[in-house]
């Protein structure tokens, strides 16, 4: 029965290796991406149901048992991210068959799509840090290929700074994980957190946990080490930054929710008052940023940083409620983040350009796109009935009810900057006439991209998307019934110790 | 024993944070081959450095014997040091390209180049 955790990993797997040995014929190459992206979604919806209806699965790889082997479980939590990890890899799968130019369709942009979505959900599913360590490394390395695909000399830049600066949080996770085997002998996370409470060294714990803030906070692009990730997401083709933007820091949360729900909650008052304090300035600084730029996928990238805050709101609080909303929070944030980048890239098609200030006009010609652009902004921005505000309205219950004041009173305000750089957005993009030649525009279009058969692949994946947010928007409760369980299941990690080792080992104890 | 290999991570991770803070791209790349180095030496003293028994499990056993050393370290330190082989490759071939591209090794210099572009 669990056995089924090995597919979201197989089949990722399977596709790469069968785009790689089909490396000249693009078209097979194509039709593949598409079938292993979709076998994927049906996949995750399979084990999504299975953890719903028989609780958390877990899944011993060459039947070594738990605490020695390598485990894969698969709790609510890992369920909804993995469910999530299907539909926007199908979405940008769609969009990517429209969009990827056929100098990166030849130079395996399919096989290292798949290696990213591998690594992204395997690290969903690893029961053990160095498990995780090694889907973080697989992801890390399929996105820095993805990162500088196509050589250009913008790409190379941003790539540096990604690159140096993962490299060093994934040094920081080792060295947490290598003090954590020296102080308990152990790297699974259920047997870890049987074990650490029992470990009388509080001081060396905490600093452990802080180690864990750094290397996974890089990652989840926090305060301050976040600056990666504004360089380096705009300079990609949209299909790869809208899957790293959907994505990849998503996962860094996950780790951190992951890590401070199950293992470091020996001294909350310590180490979830410092994740408050960031997740305060990460929503700070972030929204900021983005309220100074004029390039639509740098807007965009502040904008990732300032709504990890939100996440980390919701797991600093540390209630039940607030942990439902953090996990509302992802799953909203990660459909209409991807959404919004693909948009763009349909404005890029019409016109060109990503700077705010030469785009324009777009209501006027193109009235659908901008209601299309306007149901993720909106959403993001957090306007009811759209998924946004029952994500924010969540957290911010959570945070009257805990009487973190302050932390309420910035979250509104950031709420509200981030609907000032959405109309932004609007005022510019879709609003204000165009000021270039509109006939010189089109000629570089026609050149540059083929028919209007690729725009129905780029549209598509939007409609999809947007009607997912409206989903979620209008009929929320599934969603948060869903997000009430995991953050019931987070609170309790006797749960998940007891389905991974057994009850019978945690009594040997 | 631990001792000394304790003060040699410190050392290592001294020095690799020392060239990380340099502004050449090339010195920052060989910081983090050291920090790599202090941190895999690290995994290994925190395993415990003592000589015991290979690691095998008898006929009719299903567990160690007592006094056999601990494999788990190792394997880490392996899987580790054969991932950050690959990441440290691909960071140099990185950092050529993004010196055959702008002229300079310099982070500062490139960094100001993105912001004229911008």
């Amino acid at each position: 029965m669990a056995d089924v955790l090995i597919l979201p990993i197989l089949v990722p797997l399977a596709t790469m290796v069968a785009t790689l040995l089909l490396w000249r014929a693009v078209w097979v190459q194509r039709v593949l991406h598409i079938l292993g992206a979709s076998a994927l979604l049906v996949v995750s919806i399979l084990i999504a149901s299975m953890v719903w209806e028989g609780g958390i699965l877990h899944f011993n790889v060459g039947s070594w048992r738990s605490p020695f082997g390598i485990t894969l479980v698969a709790d609510l939590f890992s369920a909804v991210m993995l469910f999530i990890v299907g539909l926007t890899g199908l979405a940008v799968a769609i969009y990517s068959i429209g969009s990827i130019d056929d100098e990166r369709e030849k130079y395996g942009f399919y096989p290292l799509y798949h290696a990213l979505i591998m690594g992204v959900s395997g690290a969903f599913l690893a029961g053990d840090l160095f498990n995780l360590y090694v889907w973080f490394e697989i992801m890390l390395i399929s996105s820095f290929v993805l990162l500088v695909q196509g050589n250009e000399k913008e790409q190379l830049r941003g790539a540096s700074t990604y690159v140096i600066i993962n490299l060093l949080s994934s040094l920081c996770f080792l060295a947490a994980i290598g003090l954590l085997y020296g102080l308990t002998g152990s790297l699974n996370l259920a047997d870890l957190a049987v074990r650490l409470p029992g470990v009388d060294a509080p001081g060396v714990v905490t600093t452990i946990a802080m180690l864990f803030v750094i290397a996974f906070g890089i990652k989840a692009a926090i305060f301050p080490l976040y600056f990666w990730l504004p360089a380096s997401y705009h300079t990609p083709p949209v299909a790869v930054s809208a899957i790293f933007a959907g994505l990849l820091t998503k996962v860094g949360v996950y780790a951190l929710i992951r890590v401070f729900t199950l293992l470091f909650t020996q001294d909350t008052g310590y180490t979830h008052g410092l994740l408050l304090g960031i997740a305060l300035l990460t929503m700070v600084t972030g929204v900021l940023g983005a309220a100074a730029q004029y390039e639509f996928r740098k807007v965009l990238s502040f904008h990732i940083v300032s709504q990890i805050g939100y996440m980390v709101l919701g797991l600093a609080l540390f209630t039940p409620l607030a942990l439902l909303g953090a996990v509302f929070y992802i799953v909203h944030h990660i459909v209409v983040k991807t959404n919004l980048f693909l948009v763009s890239g349909i404005a890029h098609r019409y016109l060109d350009t990503f700077e705010l200030t030469s785009l324009g006009g777009l209501y006027r010609s193109k009235a659908w796109l901008a209601i299309l652009f306007s149901i993720p902004a909106l959403s993001l921005a957090g306007l009811p009935p759209l998924s946004g505000f029952w994500a924010k309205l969540v957290i911010i219950r959570a945070g009257l009810e805990a009487e973190a004041y302050i932390a309420v009173a910035i979250a509104l305000a950031v709420g509200l900057l981030t609907l000032y750089s959405m109309t932004k957005i609007w005022n510019e993009a879709f609003w204000k006439p165009l000021t270039r030649d509109v006939a010189e525009i089109s000629e570089v279009n026609v050149s540059s991209i083929a028919s209007t058969r690729s725009l129905i692949w780029m549209v598509a994946p939007v409609v999809l998307l947007a009607g997912v947010t409206l989903a979620i928007g209008l009929y929320a409760e599934p969603l948060a019934v869903a997000a009430d369980r995991v953050a019931g299941e987070l609170l309790l990690p006797e749960a998940y110790v007891d389905a991974v080792l057994g009850p019978a080992s945690v009594a040997e104890r | 024993m631990e001792t000394t290999l304790a003060i040699l991570v410190g050392i290592l991770t001294a020095a690799g944070i020392y060239l990380l803070l340099r502004r050449s791209m090339l010195r920052m790349l060989f910081g983090l081959i050291l920090i790599s180095n202090a941190v895999n030496i690290l995994i290994l003293t925190a395993g415990g450095v003592r000589r015991g028994a290979p690691p095998l499990v008898e006929a009719g056993n299903v567990a160690l014997g007592a006094g056999a050393a601990n494999p788990l370290p190792q394997a880490l330190i392996l899987t580790a040091i054969v991932i950050g082989f690959g990441l440290i490759a691909f960071a140099l071939v990185l950092v050529y390209r993004t010196y055959t591209a702008l002229g300079t090794m310099d982070a500062d210099i490139a960094a100001e180049k993105r912001g004229e572009a911008a």
